[in-house]
């Protein structure tokens, strides 16, 4: 996978470090670029046997980007730290597997995506591509062609998905920050079962271009990262409009880094009731009430009808996601996981008019929804039911009632995403396992919820977790 | 009931296939009927809202 070459190891611990110090360091001259991209390379090459979290690793390339970053006089806001991409994102010179075995015969991506090349412009060092559920259609990290990502907090679990290798990446210490897709979860999923920071943006901020979609009509990309800064400063270097997607808005970068620290006086702060605490096991149940009692968030907002967005999400999802890959269900069935295939192939059969209502209910949602943000900021949720289950286990219990693992992970998050709102996952460090909640604010007030990341970080309440390694 | 259900989906799951052109594995059909009941009873859900004719559904095409 990558060779083991010179031996050149940064002066600073860089296995924990975020994002901001790495770069704070190469801009002072403390550390070299290459010296920081040497020491994640080494890490990957040593962890990376258990954890499973990278499909591809670019040495070579990562090498040669960091020597270009340690000769630039102006070095930008991400100088020298390394970062990796779910492997749905183009990366130059791969085939964009998309967590499949069919696309691994695509040809090479003559270009990178728009993201990875901003992301690149402000100094950051691309290291590779990352594990995730095949076609993005998977919770739980588990992966038939390309093997179960593992939790570095406890390596018999999920890492969550389907953005399982970022998550298994940056909580595993491998790098400090990468990038992931969420449909209905698949950022926030991974970032709760890992301990991480993850930014689901609004619907239409950041752009897809470049990337192996699922469901236009949901599909986002976004960071994760052990820190709230370090999810800000990637956030603001990927903002801007790209024609060449053509959700993505025309809307100038609304900078979220220097808002940070205007803490949380002033903001009004609701907790999801009725569906959304329903459900929940124990540790979500802490999680939230120490989240939500950091915040003052003593009042309790319904969303209405969630339980019949999750329903409408689940149908756009299967319909649309089947739609993608008929012409591989017709021809190449046998080549996916089962399990994909066959709720492909069921999502195929579902009719236009079912499909179309659900479409038309979405909109209504959406209203209804947009009316609670006239009279509150933010809106806190849990991320996922319990913490990462057993990878593997088919079955939880919830209140007495045996569930589907799989289908049950995304229930918190599915409703969210439906309507594009922008969201970020604060991991709660319980122990033995984290899990997150979700900050939800109005379309395009992602600074919102950064600020209130930042806030419960800085109270000590949340935190990335360091695995014990 | 689940079992003329069961049947009912069977069926349908054969005319779908054929229709679209995918090939099914008859081992593959409990799995895909079991998608596909959720699905419709999913869908059954999100139809029981009343919503006025004139809705406009969520995707709108601008020119």
């Amino acid at each position: 996978m990558l060779s083991p070459r010179r031996s050149s190891r940064p002066d600073m611990d860089t296995e924990w470090a975020s994002a901001i110090e790495i770069a704070t360091a190469v801009k002072e001259g403390r550390v070299s670029a290459l010296s920081v991209t040497e020491a994640a390379l080494a890490r990957i090459m040593e962890r990376d046997p258990v954890l499973n979290a990278f499909t591809d690793v670019v040495a070579e390339r990562a090498r040669k980007r960091a020597a270009e970053v340690d000769a630039d006089k102006q070095k930008g806001p991400l100088a020298g730290v390394p970062f990796a991409v779910k492997n749905l994102f183009d990366v130059a010179g791969l085939p964009t597997r998309a967590g499949s075995k069919i696309n691994r015969e695509l040809a090479p991506s003559a270009h990178d995506s728009p993201l990875i090349e901003r992301l690149e412009a402000a100094g950051a060092v691309l290291v590779g591509a990352l594990n995730m559920g095949e076609y993005a259609y998977d919770f739980t990290g588990e992966n038939v062609h390309d093997g179960n990502a593992h939790n570095p907090h406890d390596t018999s679990r999920m890492t969550g998905g389907s953005s399982s290798g970022s998550g298994g990446a940056v909580a595993g210490g491998l790098v400090p920050l990468s990038l992931g897709s969420d449909t209905n979860g698949s950022i926030r999923v991974p970032s709760s079962f890992c301990g991480l920071f993850g930014l689901k943006p609004t619907y239409g901020r950041l752009s897809r271009a470049r990337s192996f979609p699922f469901v236009s009509s949901f599909d986002h990309l976004g960071p994760l990262a052990r820190s709230t800064q370090d999810l800000a400063l990637a956030y603001d270097a990927m903002q801007g409009l790209d024609a060449e997607d053509p959700v993505c808005v025309d809307r100038p970068a609304e900078l979220t880094t220097p808002a940070l620290q205007r803490g949380t006086q002033g903001l009004r702060i609701a907790v999801a009731g009725g569906y959304f605490k329903k459900g929940m096991f124990p540790e979500a149940c802490v999680a939230m009430d120490r989240v939500a009692a950091a915040l003052g968030a003593n009042r309790d907002i319904e969303i209405p009808e969630a339980q019949r967005a999750r329903a409408a999400a689940y149908v756009i999802t299967t319909s649309e996601g089947a739609s993608l890959h008929l012409d591989r269900l017709r021809t190449r069935a046998m080549d996916f996981d089962p399990a994909t295939r066959d709720r492909l192939i069921a999502g195929a059969m579902v009719p236009a008019a079912l499909v179309n209502r659900a479409q038309k209910f979405r909109r209504w949602y959406r209203g209804e929804v947009l009316k609670l943000f006239e009279n509150i900021d933010a809106i806190l949720a849990p991320a996922t039911p319990c913490t990462a289950p057993a990878i593997g286990q088919q079955i939880f219990v919830v209140d007495g009632v045996e569930l589907l693992v799989r289908p049950n992970i995304g229930i918190y998050t599915q409703p969210i995403s439906f309507i594009g709102l922008p969201v970020v996952a604060v991991p709660v460090p319980l122990s033995p396992m984290p899990i997150a909640v979700q900050v939800i604010a109005a379309p395009w007030r992602e600074d919102i919820a950064l600020r209130i990341a930042y806030a419960l970080e800085q109270a000590g309440v949340c935190a990335a977790p360091r695995p014990k390694f | 009931m689940a079992d003329k259900n069961s049947d009912h989906l069977d069926a349908y799951i054969d005319s779908a296939a054929a229709a679209l052109g995918i090939p099914v594995d008859p081992a593959w059909k409990p799995t895909i009927r079991a998608n596909l009941d959720v699905t419709f009873r999913f869908a059954a859900f999100v139809a029981e809202k009343e919503l006025p004719d004139d809705a406009e559904p969520a995707p709108v095409f601008k020119a």
